[in-house]
């Protein structure tokens, strides 16, 4: 499989067949981060496209310093911010206090209900597709800066720099977001899948 | 503190963690962001905490998880529409 960069270099030359295969390799990703950041599937394409042709003519000033997916996504996310933000179903105040319910700790800070299982049932029981439906609705009921850093790190799998480049954040910001967002999705797999016999 | 109670304290002298600060911890623990003390006091507690070691578990699997999220397909509509918008812009020169 030929490297991002040597299909850049072809699509530099004006090679069309170039930028067919990179819009294969990455448009689904592009897609699927563009998807949570709007509300609805067409204006979603619309951010893909726009991105996509702001990348065209922002070629002879990509430099490879990151990845070219990052630098997708660091144009994606900008276009997706301004042109279709989300009716905003989540309260933007910072999200305080302990990430996984106090009332779970007895007095002593010791575990009083535990996690209660549900990899295995995520892993033999369900199949992939519902698997990623559910991941999908759990992941839309994220805080949306929450949403974005689990997207970018753990869904698209960007490195810690690399998310917080896409989204002009700190190391500490992101990791703050980062464990907020897990938490949340974690409890959410164990609302949705726990419960199983021990 | 009574002998034998389970919140000894370190030989460092801080009192070992428990369960409800080990779960506000597990992300700087995956990241690698904690000190070497804290490292190994998170650790310590996990060697004898079947809960939390469970906690810990399901988060790597919550992440693993997230990476199975679906890309979205390239319809023949969207394929289409890229490379007319391809034209367009070599047309731009």
């Amino acid at each position: 499989m030929e490297s991002d960069g040597e299909l850049l270099r072809r699509l530099r030359a004006g090679d069309e067949g170039a930028f067919v295969l990179l819009v294969e390799r990455h448009n689904g990703a592009m897609l699927r981060l563009a998807l949570s950041f709007v509300p609805s599937r067409a204006v979603a394409e619309e951010v893909v496209q726009d991105t996509w042709l702001a990348a065209l003519r922002g070629l002879a000033a990509f430099e490879g310093r990151s990845s070219l997916k990052t630098w997708l996504f660091t144009i994606l996310v900008n276009r997706a911010r301004t042109t279709g933000v989300r009716e905003s179903r989540s309260v933007p105040i910072a999200d305080a206090g302990p990430v996984v319910d106090a009332s779970r700790f007895g007095p002593d800070g010791a575990w009083a209900t535990p996690p209660e299982h549900w990899i295995e049932e995520a892993e033999n029981r369900i199949d992939a597709v519902k698997l990623s439906d559910l991941l999908r609705v759990v992941l839309d009921t994220l805080p949306e800066r929450q949403r974005e850093v689990v997207l970018l790190r753990d869904v698209e799998e960007l490195t810690s720099a690399d998310v917080c480049q896409v989204l002009a954040i700190s190391e500490a910001n992101q990791r703050v977001l980062l464990h907020r967002g897990r938490a949340r999705l974690r409890q959410a797999l164990e609302s949705e899948l726990g419960g199983a016999p021990r | 503190m009574s002998i034998g109670f389970p919140r000894l304290r370190a030989r460092s002298g801080r009192p070992e963690l428990v369960c409800r600060q080990v779960v506000e911890l597990v992300t700087d623990y995956l990241e690698d962001a904690l000190s070497a003390d804290d490292r190994r006091r998170f650790e310590r507690h996990l060697a004898g905490c079947p809960h939390c070691t469970e906690y810990l578990a399901q988060m790597r699997e919550t992440i693993r998880l997230a990476g199975r999220v679906a890309p979205e397909d390239l319809t023949p509509v969207m394929r289409a529409d890229l490379t007319e918008l391809y034209r367009r812009w070599r047309a731009e020169g």
